[in-house]
């Protein structure tokens, strides 16, 4: 930042040694402490770390309004929540849920982990990838604060139109969720990009595309998926806005526009959703199961077609959440085939961990045990969901509780208990403690259990006749019994989510320390220090297999020749990780925190008058100009 | 307790309290319904077995003994080779069970019969938070207008025209078909019908906003001689009663309160469209879309404070006094 040319001679990692080398590193990728350091950082690892919290503490409010409306439909006719806060608290669950928790902690996961796994030394485009942090925490913040304010949405998460639009959205609460979604989607896009290139191109040599490990497929394909399918929500919540801000007729039938229309753009976006958050979470399962089966991961190469195969046909599904809008049964058809066959790549996953596990020699540690339960109650969710792609079955559920059991099994069963697991496996990685593993196995139990307890009686009130969204039934109908035990369920769910946080804070403070490798794992994130350190690797490490500290268990081979005066790190060729060059690293700046600001303003003036796009594009120019200024640094000039 | 209540619902079709609380996937009473019933029931247990298989084989793999081994990257290859065999058994069985699912939900699109437009067609249009009922016919007699309530025959298909008016809706009575929704600028179809005498309840399907859940129907299935007793009683115009005071007054207050600018009564010069139509009101086993049984107790209440019995509905208060009150509820009970 001193915006003066580095007058020194250049320092090479060859010419000093191991402790001169850390002292320099540090002092080069290091970040400064206080308010100025916490701003302007774009370290990969503090930014991770920032963005998982963020995400769990969203989860934990979310989690809140879920037991809001638990309480709220115990008993018929509850008075709990009157209708409109019900109808605002399922929305912002839901949002909340999927919006700036699942896929954020996803990502936040891939920001941390990944340049580690395919050691680097930080993320590419490490600014757009802090202001996207920014960017995602004043998306959440709109939610929430219009919550508090008793204007938040309440349209549903999907806010179909006509519904959300001009004649029947009355107030900002339809923009409020589509800028919400902007915000969010912005962030899940730059750290997509900051993800992809990366993976491509700053891979340790010697990482060949059959040597990546499976989380950071699972990471690439997911940023694949990013890519393509948010635009689309982007667009239908563009032209939901410019319906309501500007008086174009996208979605008014009554001027040639088409309310179905909104539907296909949300869930060609909508259901690679879905996948966007279960990749990520396949591929922690992959990790913790080879880890703790002490073995090398059954099936390699399927498992990793699994992950693109299951990428590709997410887009080819969207039609099954319309199946009863009236369209033509031989299409529908056509998407119950495509629905089903996307039931092959998650069986292959399934049976290649199983067969890893069966082959393996298992050590029933807290992550696995996570991972176990992955097992019994996903497969109920992709089961579940099997039926639903059903045309004729779906007509009958779709819309109802059991369609609110079936994703509930696929995103906590299958995204959450992984999510949990993984928190656990490389919390001592990031924090450099251990969490306790007492309490792991009783929050594992509560958690399963009262998951299970909790959602699998949905499936029966589904077929009970019980729609979604309900803010309550009458005493006639004979759904009493069941959401009272529901409801009561919910409480041990509860209860095992609450002593998780307490166990991952307390272990913050006192848990057991760890070593670089606690686990005995065979990945790069492990041959680092935990936590690592600002530099990640003195020396970059070379790879000869998919399970380099396995295979090498006494020291990796390193590559040298990066300079240690300024920020430099290896780029490598996209199929086989020949390195190729030296490139130069971006330093710490304030303008991704400047930009973001300006961003946030001009999205939340849009939400008032269609002006604030013109005037508000004015302090985000200068924001991106200051930004991408040369401001003499070495990484800028070189 | 579904055999039970499936006696309460045969043994007594028109006592509402037994079997207006009933509706159920499980419960099916009409021919789509039976179909699909069946076809959810083979797939749910095809299913389950798959379910069992799968926490056997993990119970296995974490369960089974071995020898111990040091070194993570020694592996077995004849084990290893076996591994791949099941792992492509494994996939293999779940392409013939999703291919057999395919097939088996294609063709029970295609068995669920289409009625045919010969066949009795009631309209139906989807308001926030009613359902408002039509019967088309030549004759003026049977030409019928009401609200939340769908008589029809036993026994025979009838054709549901569904019409979105405002938001989406999703019509859904699951003792009797599956749901369709009722799209804004697009018409859609669905075929119910139902086997025996009873009453069938359902309820939107999909969130339309701040009462969503206060938007249920009745179907009330009839034999042919109490439908057609039915539709020509709902076909005549409202009763008239000069001969009580107090029903007369309450039709002079309807028609000169701003009642009659929502509402229509046909017979009278009330004629409002955007409400139910009231012409047989009286009739009707609930009012407010599910809401509240019908009572002349109940109407008052309903008409005294409809936003707080179903806050956010499109009724406003209309300010009464207790005299009033009584004599517009009257008249209303008189609608039969």
């Amino acid at each position: 930042m001193s915006g003066k040319r580095d007058s020194r001679p250049a320092s090479h990692d060859t010419d000093v040694d191991a402790v001169r080398l850390d002292a320099e590193l540090a002092r080069t990728w290091g970040t400064p402490g206080g308010l100025w350091g916490m701003l302007t950082t774009v370290d990969h690892k503090i930014i991770g770390r920032r963005y998982i919290a963020t995400a769990f503490v969203f989860l934990a409010l979310g989690g809140i309004l879920a037991v809001l409306m638990r309480l709220q439909l115990a008993t018929a006719e509850g008075r709990v929540l009157g209708p409109d806060r019900y109808n605002q608290v399922f929305t912002i669950h839901g949002s909340t849920m999927m919006f700036l928790f699942a896929v954020p902690v996803m990502q936040a996961m891939a920001i941390y982990l990944v340049p580690l796994m395919v050691g680097t030394r930080n993320i590419a485009f490490p600014r757009l990838n802090a202001f996207s942090y920014w960017i995602y925490l004043a998306g959440g913040a709109l939610l929430w604060i219009s919550f508090a304010l008793d204007m938040g949405p309440d349209l549903g998460w999907f806010a179909y139109a006509p519904l959300s639009g001009p004649q029947y959205g009355a107030g900002k609460r339809a923009d409020i969720w589509a800028q919400m979604i902007t915000f969010t989607e912005i962030a899940a896009l730059a750290v997509a990009a900051a993800t992809v290139v990366t993976v491509f191109k700053q891979r340790a040599p010697g990482m060949s595309l059959d040597r990546i490990p499976l989380l950071v497929w699972s990471m690439l394909v997911t940023s694949f998926l990013v890519i393509v399918a948010m635009p689309a929500v982007v667009l239908v919540t563009s032209s939901l806005i410019l319906d309501r801000l500007v008086g174009t007729h996208f979605f008014n039938p009554a001027e040639g526009g088409d309310v179905l229309l909104f539907q296909h753009l949300f869930w060609f976006f909508g259901h690679p959703e879905v996948y966007i958050i279960f990749l990520p979470a396949a591929g922690m399962v992959s990790t913790i199961v080879e880890t703790f089966s002490r073995r090398p991961v059954f099936g390699y190469l399927p498992l990793v077609m699994a992950l693109i195969a299951t990428g590709i046909l997410s887009f080819g599904l969207w039609v099954h959440h319309m199946f009863v809008t009236g369209l033509p049964r031989l299409g529908e058809s056509f998407f119950t085939a495509s629905s089903m066959a996307i039931a092959i790549p998650a069986g292959v996953q399934i049976f290649c961990w199983l067969a890893t596990l069966w082959g393996g020699r298992p050590r029933f540690a807290t992550p696995l045990l996570f991972v176990i339960g992955f097992i019994v109650t996903f497969v109920i969710g992709g089961l579940t969901g099997v039926m639903v792609a059903s045309v004729p079955f779906d007509t009958q559920v779709h819309d109802t509780y059991f369609v609110v059991a079936h994703f509930h099994y696929v995103l906590v069963g299958g995204a959450v208990f992984p999510l949990l697991g993984a928190i656990v496996y490389w919390f001592p990685k990031i924090t450099g403690r251990m969490m306790s593993e007492r309490l792991g196995r009783w929050s594992f139990w509560l958690i399963f259990i009262g998951f299970n307890l909790t959602f699998f009686p949905m499936h029966i009130l589904g077929f009970q006749g019980m729609p979604r969204r309900i803010y309550t039934y009458q005493p006639d109908l004979p759904w009493q019994g069941l959401n009272m035990f529901v409801s009561l369920s919910a409480a041990i769910l509860v209860a095992g989510f609450l002593l998780f946080f307490f166990d991952a804070l307390r272990s913050l403070r006192s848990g057991a320390t760890a070593d670089a490798d606690p686990w005995g794992a065979p990945t790069l994130e492990w041959a680092t220090a935990s936590p690592p350190p600002a530099y990640n690797f003195a020396r970059i490490p070379v790879v000869s297999g998919s399970n380099p500290l396995w295979e090498r268990p006494d020291a990796l081979p390193v590559a040298t020749g990066l300079r240690t005066d300024r920020r430099e790190l290896i780029v490598s060729s996209v199929a086989e990780g020949r390195p190729e060059a030296r490139e130069s690293s971006p330093r710490n700046s304030i303008w991704p925190f400047l930009a973001a600001i300006a961003t946030t303003v001009m999205l939340v003036g849009s939400i008032f008058t269609p002006w604030a796009v013109v005037w508000g594009a004015i302090p985000i120019g200068i924001t991106l100009v200051g930004w991408f200024w040369p401001g003499g640094t070495p990484e800028d000039e070189s | 307790m579904i055999a039970r209540l499936r006696c309460i619902a045969m043994a007594m079709p028109l006592l509402l309290s037994g079997c207006s609380g009933w509706q159920s996937v499980l419960d099916a009473q009409g021919g789509p319904a039976q179909r699909l019933e069946q076809l959810i029931l083979w797939i749910v247990v095809v299913c389950a077995a798959v379910w069992l298989i799968v926490v056997a084989v993990l119970a296995g793999a974490l369960l089974r003994r071995r020898a111990p081994s040091g070194d993570p990257l020694a592996l077995d290859a004849r084990r290893e080779r076996r591994m791949m065999i099941a792992v492509v058994i494994g996939i293999g069985t779940t392409v013939v069970i999703i291919t057999a699912f395919t097939v088996a939900s294609f063709f029970a699109t295609r068995s669920l019969t289409v009625a045919l437009p010969t066949d009795l067609t009631i309209e139906v249009r989807g308001l926030q938070w009613w359902w408002d009922v039509e019967y088309r016919n030549e004759d003026p007699a049977l030409t019928v207008k009401t609200a939340n309530e769908i008589h029809i025959p036993v026994g025979r298909n009838v054709r549901i025209r569904l019409t979105g008016v405002d938001v989406i809706h999703s019509f859904w009575v699951p003792s009797l078909a599956g749901k369709q929704d009722l799209i804004p600028g697009r018409a859609n179809e669905l075929t119910i019908r139902a086997e025996r005498p009873g009453v069938y309840r359902g309820q939107c399907a999909e969130f339309c906003g701040v009462q969503h859940a206060r938007m249920a129907l009745l179907v009330i299935a009839q034999d042919d001689a109490d439908f057609d007793r039915w539709l020509r009683a709902q076909g005549a115009a409202a009763a008239e009663r000069p001969d009580d005071a107090e029903i007369a007054r309450g039709r002079q207050l309807f028609l000169s309160k701003p009642c009659a600018a929502c509402h229509a009564v046909r017979g009278t010069p009330a004629a409002g469209a955007t409400g139910p139509d009231l012409t047989h009101v009286a009739s009707r086993r609930f009012i407010g879309a599910g809401l509240l049984p019908n009572t002349r107790g109940s109407l008052a209440a309903w008409i005294a404070d409809p936003q707080t019995l179903k806050p956010g509905n499109n009724m406003p208060l209309v300010p009464l006094e207790p005299e009033e009150l009584r004599a517009v509820s009257a008249y209303l009970a008189s609608l039969q």
